[in-house]
């Protein structure tokens, strides 16, 4: 059979075809497990950065170990805490809050709200009904930062990152994001430690309480009106820019952790 | 290696750092070039990966050469080099995740990666599998002699540092050494391959190409 016969032709397609995936799909299944830890630390060494206490040559489970879990029912507020009313699923992520999976929770129906397309100004769709808040302790065993999980559409992709607020609830202490596919070089600048550094000390809220923090195009200089109040927009890349904007504000607003950040005011931290 | 001497070997291994260079004599995969070597750590990475890729289906493709119908062969070569790619790419992401981040596409873009491609196509289409791998091998070293040059010097006066550590103090850190901020971005690269290429021809004269035409004299005015 010459190899240039339409059976031939059809054969080694379709054996290159079984091959290549087995090959693929194998790699894929056998590092599964490795990848997914992987991700998991660098979640945890993302809440650390955004919080400032991710330091070299500190293992990244040690310094976790200041950092208290905590799980909030996002429209009440309140902590999730053991109550005989309880469902199956509510009691099994009180067994063990640091597993809660709070994106999967936003896919899992009866675990989730829709969003209406007036309140989802994030682009999120779906809220899960718990929220993951990480509290972080100082030596002295008193809480010093809230770290709250943010999420929202940029340009192409979802962000997921955390933001971390001074126990004043008011004053960022820092952002981050540890999962995006924005293009590398422009919206990807999202990463870029010198962007990130422009957020620790900015105030999200104005003095009557409602969010007040804006990405503006350009740059906020010395003349800049509430320059506490506004943040760089990334060259080049206004439509990431938007994405964070509106996703700040969403998570701070009253459909994200408003409810929460409102309690925690009232009953201090 | 019973079907090709030692000298050939050599030739084929050596051959693509500085006479026969994938980027500075054939021009091809510029675009990685341009895009992973403002630091090291990517760099590194991005050569080690890409050589893996070049060499392995230079071997595959070789081996199946002769099954290969003509008519489907590019996309025979893709499919072989795209497995390859993902699997890479997975190990990276189990065993080195924060560099498969900062190399984010990158890697999956080695798909595209004309040199991995060029060589399917021009040697292991045509020679033995053991052959075929060295040249792969080769074209992957010669791919990451100038990328480590490009990196070096982009990383080194782009941010004062070499593999994250610092070598030039900078001016924000307390030090002397003003950062040339251009080396981090893309097009420094295109500057710096376009001055290797002039240095690399000016010492072997016989990778100038002849001129496709010539450009006729200006036409003189009359004189008076």
């Amino acid at each position: 059979m010459s190899n240039d016969s339409t059976g031939k032709t059809l054969t080694v397609a379709f054996i290159l075809c079984i091959v290549c995936s087995i090959v693929v799909s194998s790699a894929a299944v056998i590092l599964k497990p490795m990848q997914l830890e992987n991700k998991l630390l660098d979640k945890k060494k993302n809440i650390l950065a955004a919080a400032g206490l991710l330091k070299e040559g500190v293992d990244v489970e040690e310094s976790f170990k200041n950092i208290e879990v905590k799980i909030v029912n996002r429209e009440t507020g309140k902590y999730l805490e053991s109550d005989p009313t309880l469902e199956a699923w509510e009691k099994s992520i009180l067994d063990d809050p640091e597993t809660y999976d709070q994106r999967k929770a936003a896919k899992t129906i009866g675990r989730f709200t829709e969003l209406t397309a007036e309140q989802d100004t994030a682009s999120i769709r779906k809220q899960a009904k718990y929220a993951t808040v990480y509290h972080a302790k100082g030596a002295d065993g008193n809480v010093e930062t809230v770290i709250l999980p943010v999420h929202g559409y940029g340009l192409w992709s979802t962000l997921y990152g955390f933001i971390a607020l001074e126990t004043d609830l008011k004053t960022v202490v820092g952002l981050g994001f540890y999962e995006h596919a924005e293009t590398p070089g422009l919206g990807g600048e999202v990463d870029n430690p010198k962007w990130k550094g422009l957020w620790p000390g900015k105030q999200v809220f104005d003095a009557e309480g409602s969010v007040d923090i804006s990405i503006i195009k350009g740059s906020v200089g010395s003349t800049t009106k509430n320059a506490e109040h506004k943040i760089d927009g990334l060259a080049g890349a206004t439509l990431t820019s938007v994405g964070v904007h509106n996703l700040v504000n969403f998570w701070l607003g009253k459909d994200g952790f408003g409810p929460y950040l409102a309690k925690l005011k009232a009953e201090g931290v | 290696m019973s079907d090709i001497s030692m000298t050939d070997t050599k030739k084929v291994l050596f051959g693509p750092i500085a006479d026969t260079n994938p980027i500075a004599l054939q021009i091809l995969g510029i675009c990685s070039a341009l895009a992973v070597t403002s630091n090291l750590n990517t760099t590194i990475t991005m050569c080690i990966a890409l050589t893996l890729v070049t060499a392995f289906s230079n071997f595959f493709i070789s081996i199946i050469r002769n099954q290969i119908p003509g008519s489907i062969r590019i996309i025979v070569q893709m499919a072989i080099i795209a497995s390859l790619v993902i699997v890479v790419d997975q190990f990276l992401k189990a065993y080195a995740y924060s560099i498969s981040k900062s190399l984010s596409v990158f890697v999956g873009l080695i798909i595209t990666n004309c040199i991995v491609m060029g060589r399917a196509e021009a040697y292991a289409m045509k020679n033995p599998p053991i052959p075929s791998f060295i040249d792969g091998v080769g074209n992957g070293l010669g791919y990451s002699a100038i990328l480590i040059i490009l990196g070096v010097i982009r990383e080194s006066l782009g941010s004062g540092k070499l593999f994250g550590f610092e070598v030039l103090p900078v001016v924000n850190d307390g030090g002397w050494y003003v950062p040339n901020g251009m080396l981090l971005l893309p097009p420094s690269a295109f500057f710096l391959i376009g001055l290797i290429i002039w240095v690399l021809r000016a010492w072997k004269p016989e990778q100038v190409e002849e001129p496709d035409f010539k450009i006729s004299p200006n036409t003189k005015a009359s004189h008076h």
